[in-house]
This record gives C-alpha cells, structure tokens and sequence, in this order.
C-alpha cells in the first residue's frame, strides 16, 4: 500500500518534469536571444507592402528595413504593433526601442522624439479606379469624392490645400477607404504612394486600381527613437550601408511590386545626420 | 530643445475644435428626438395586447441592445451606403458625404439608443399602479386612450432620470459616429494628437473638459426635473 503510494507519487512526479522539459528548454532559448540582444521594434500590422502581419510572419518594406538595420547592429528583432496616433507614447514610454511605421519625419514629432533616417521619400498621391481618366493629378479633384484616414498627414493636406471643393471621407482606416473605392461609393484614395501602392499590389485588387503618380508631397519615413538615444548613430551607420550596397534596391522591389517605383528624384535618401534632432 | 511654435489654443482653432463638438451636440439632439419616437412605439409594443407586436418589439430590443454600437454605425455607412448604396442626401449637394454620413450616423445611433429608451419608458410604465390601467378600462377606455392618456405621462415622468442616463450615454455614444466618417469632438482629438505629438496630455485635457460642459448639464437638467415632474406614490 505504502509503496504503491510512493510509485504513484514518482510517476507523477517524473510527468512534471516531462511536462516542465518544454519549458526549461523554451527557457534557456530566451536566454540565448537575451545574449544575441534584442530590438523591440514597432511596426504596423495592417498595411501591406510597409508592414504587415500575416499569422506569425511579418512582411514589408518597414519590417524587412529593421531586420537589416538590426541586423547590422548585432541585434535581434521583436517585432509589436504601433498604431499612428501611438507612435510617440510608446517610443517616450520605452515599451519600443525603435519605430519604423511609415513614420514621417517632422518638426513636432521631433519635439518629443528623435529620428535616425530617412531611408525612405514616399509621397502623397492619388489611386483611381484603373479605368478612371479623369483624375491626372492633384488639382483635378475638386468636385470628386475623395476617402482619406482621420488623422493622418495627407487628410490634413487634402482638407487645406488641394482638395477645398472636394467631398472628403473620413475613414478610420485605409482598408475602408480600399472597399469604398473598389465599390465605386468614393472616385479616389489618397495617401502616400507606397501605402497606395501596397493596397493596389493585394491579389484581391490586382488590376483594379492605379496610382496617378503625380506624388505632391515629400514624406521622408525615418526610424523614431528615444531622444537622445545612442541608437541613432548605429541606425544611421546601418542605414548608409544598406542604400550603398544593394539592399535598399532589392527590399523595395521585393515589397512594393513592379507596378511602384519610387520618386527616383529623392530616393534613395540619406540619413540626415543625427544633430538635425531637435 | 525649443518651445513648441504654437499653444493649445491654436490647436484648438487650427482643428475646429468647437465646431467638432457642435456637430456632437447636433448628432446628440437629432439621435436624441428620433430615439425617443422610436422607442416610444417599441415600449408601446411591448406591453401591447397584441402578442405579435409584443414578440417583434422584445426580440428587436434584445437583438439591437447586445450589438455594439460600432457594428451598427458601421453597418449603416459601410453596408447602407458602402455596399449596398443607400443614400439620406441629395448627391447632387456640394456637401453629399458629410450630409450623408452625418444622417446615416443618427440612424445608427436611433436604432441602438431607442432600445435603451424602450426600456426606461417600461420601467416607467412599471410604476403605474395596475390599478389605474383597470380603472380606465372599467370606464370604456381603449388601448389607445389608457396608454396616452393615462399610462404614458405618469410612465414618462418616472422615468425621466433612466430617460436622462440614456441620454448622458447617447451625448458620448457620439464619438462612435467616427467608424461613419462623421467629423466630431473624436476627430478632433485623434488628428490634434496625431499632428501634435508634443501636445497629447494638453489635447486629452480641452476634449475632456469639453465633455464635461457638454454632459454635465444634461445630468443637472434631468435631476431638476425628475424632482420637479416625478410622481410622488
């Protein structure tokens, strides 16, 4: 009886260590990555072509950017989402060691973060049904009926100067704005040219839609970071390298399809040094 | 590091501020008076003798109440107008979208606020002793005449501090009109803080502070009244 107890107690005893194997084994792999140093990065999850989250696997130009960046630096990433109207809180906050989320390099950001970078000049434009031919640019879409995201750069750009006599949207994301085109509610999208381009490039819309490709506006897409971070230089080094020797090329095709190519006049960038932060 | 080149106040007429929440009040008044009309008939419906109309107006409450509010904006701007082209404006109009969106929002917030009505207005029929209904059939009432002329007024003066509750959460209820594209106190907000990354906490402050001047009074008014119209038993 005694003994049989005492087996009883061995078996189960022996099944957790069985069960804990798993763990200890995940355990000692997280140290492993704690040696190899890791970069939280904030990227975003929802926008293909820039960044994007399929399952486990993260795809696009800002997310293949920061693996190369880390990379360089000796660094592994870990990749979590950054919202835009979160980018700031969550660089000031420390939740994220670096941001590249189609982030625009201005003057207020700068204020209260810094930026490594540029690596990227997007630009804002336009996307039309691939039919349409009577938007050629900017100035043609007074009267139209226009869909842009509330918040953003390019709504703010639309409502003061391009678009005054336009008929806006404001949606709260692009994939609304994408299935209000592609139903033919609202004559155009516009943002910039790579998140435009990224949507296009989506097998459910291949060949529906097409960028105007007059972009009216310089958006330079940096890496947010800390300020006074000594993650600058090291990014800005990381970046030189990957526009010099081949990389930059080779991720741009890769992400934003034949159909794109970027506004050969101002890219590829280079960093603008890291005493430009204020 | 520099000072900000602007202060709150700019952003607060840079983003038009007030006139976001007066499009918020507006959303508030209209869904306010069509919620009540409509949640008159259903709490009518509900204690109808008619047992069809009863069921409809139970299972119309139940259905709509358990929905959130943003699957029911959203249904009516993405599905009305999206998908299947409903439009509540002249399309011909130079302000089309914004009129549109603006009605599909009240629609929206009609449909899942006179629920709530509904059910403030039952609790205030509760409050009427059986007896008067039975003493104004025992004098050749019909349904219709009990119900507006003695149910109903005892029922809404009961009922005016859940009818004024409702009310509170309809008035914030209307930042939800953003998944419609309506411009209001939250648009306000979100491109203020998007544009201003420096000024988060300053921008959280005047929206807050403009909620409080907006709902605050509503609460004052309905406490004043239920005193004043409830019905002392």
């Amino acid at each position: 009886m005694h003994t049989k107890r005492i087996g009883v107690a061995a078996v189960a005893v022996a099944g957790l260590i069985a069960l804990t194997g798993c763990s200890g084994g995940g355990s000692s792999a997280d140290e492993a990555k704690d040696d190899a140093k890791t970069l939280t990065v904030g990227i975003k999850f929802d926008q293909p072509g820039m960044g994007l989250k399929q399952g486990s696997e993260f795809t696009g130009f800002d997310a293949d950017m920061a693996r190369e960046i880390a990379e360089r630096m000796g660094y592994e990433v870990e990749f979590t989402e950054s919202v835009s109207a979160q980018r700031e809180t969550l660089i000031q906050n420390g939740t994220v060691d670096m941001i590249l989320a189609t982030y625009t390099i201005n003057e207020k950001r700068d204020e209260v973060i810094d930026f490594a970078g540029p690596f990227f000049v997007a630009g804002q434009d336009v996307l039309v049904p691939a039919d349409a031919d009577d938007i050629k640019g900017p100035e043609d879409l007074n009267g139209k009926t226009l869909c842009a995201v509330e918040g953003s750069n390019s709504t703010e750009r639309l409502r003061d100067e391009y678009a005054k006599e336009a008929q806006l949207y404001p949606a709260q994301t692009y994939s609304e704005c994408i299935e209000l085109l592609a139903a033919g509610t609202v004559d155009a999208v516009s943002t910039d040219d790579v998140i435009l381009a990224g949507y296009a490039a989506q097998d459910e819309y291949a060949g529906q839609f097409k960028i105007v490709g007059k972009p009216f506006s310089e958006e330079p897409y940096g890496v947010g970071i800390k300020q006074d971070s000594e993650l600058c230089e090291p990014i800005n080094e990381a970046i030189e390298e990957i526009l010099s020797d081949g990389t930059w090329e080779k991720l741009v095709a890769k992400n934003l399809g034949d159909s794109y190519t970027p506004n050969a006049e101002l890219n590829p960038p280079s960093p603008r040094g890291c005493d430009k932060n204020l | 590091m520099d000072q900000p080149d602007s202060g709150i106040w700019d952003v607060m007429l840079q983003y038009d501020y007030f006139g976001a929440f007066w499009v918020s009040i507006q959303l508030t008044f209209w869904a306010a008076v069509f919620s009540f009309v409509l949640g008159t008939v259903l709490a009518i419906m509900r204690v109808s003798p008619v047992g069809s109309l009863r069921r409809a107006a139970t299972m119309y409450v139940n259905t709509v109440r358990n929905l959130p509010l943003t699957l029911v904006i959203l249904a009516c701007s993405l599905g009305l107008w999206g998908q299947l082209g409903v439009v509540l404006a002249s399309e011909e109009s130079s302000d089309f979208i914004s009129t549109n969106s603006f009605r599909l929002a009240v629609l929206g917030l009609t449909l899942y606020t006179s629920c709530f009505v509904c059910e403030s207005l039952r609790s205030g029929i509760n409050t009427v002793p059986v007896g008067q209904s039975e003493a104004a059939r025992s004098i050749g009432l019909g349904f219709g005449q009990v119900m507006g002329l003695v149910i109903l007024p005892q029922a809404i003066r009961g009922a005016i501090t859940p009818l004024g509750n409702t009310l509170v959460a309809l008035a914030k209820n209307t930042t939800v009109a953003q998944a419609a594209g309506v411009v209001q106190a939250s648009s306000f907000m979100i491109t203020a803080i998007d544009q201003n990354g420096n000024m988060i906490f300053p921008i959280f402050v005047v929206v807050a502070i403009g909620w409080v001047a907006v709902v605050l009074p509503i609460g004052l008014i309905t406490t004043s009244l239920s005193r004043r119209f409830g019905v002392s038993r």
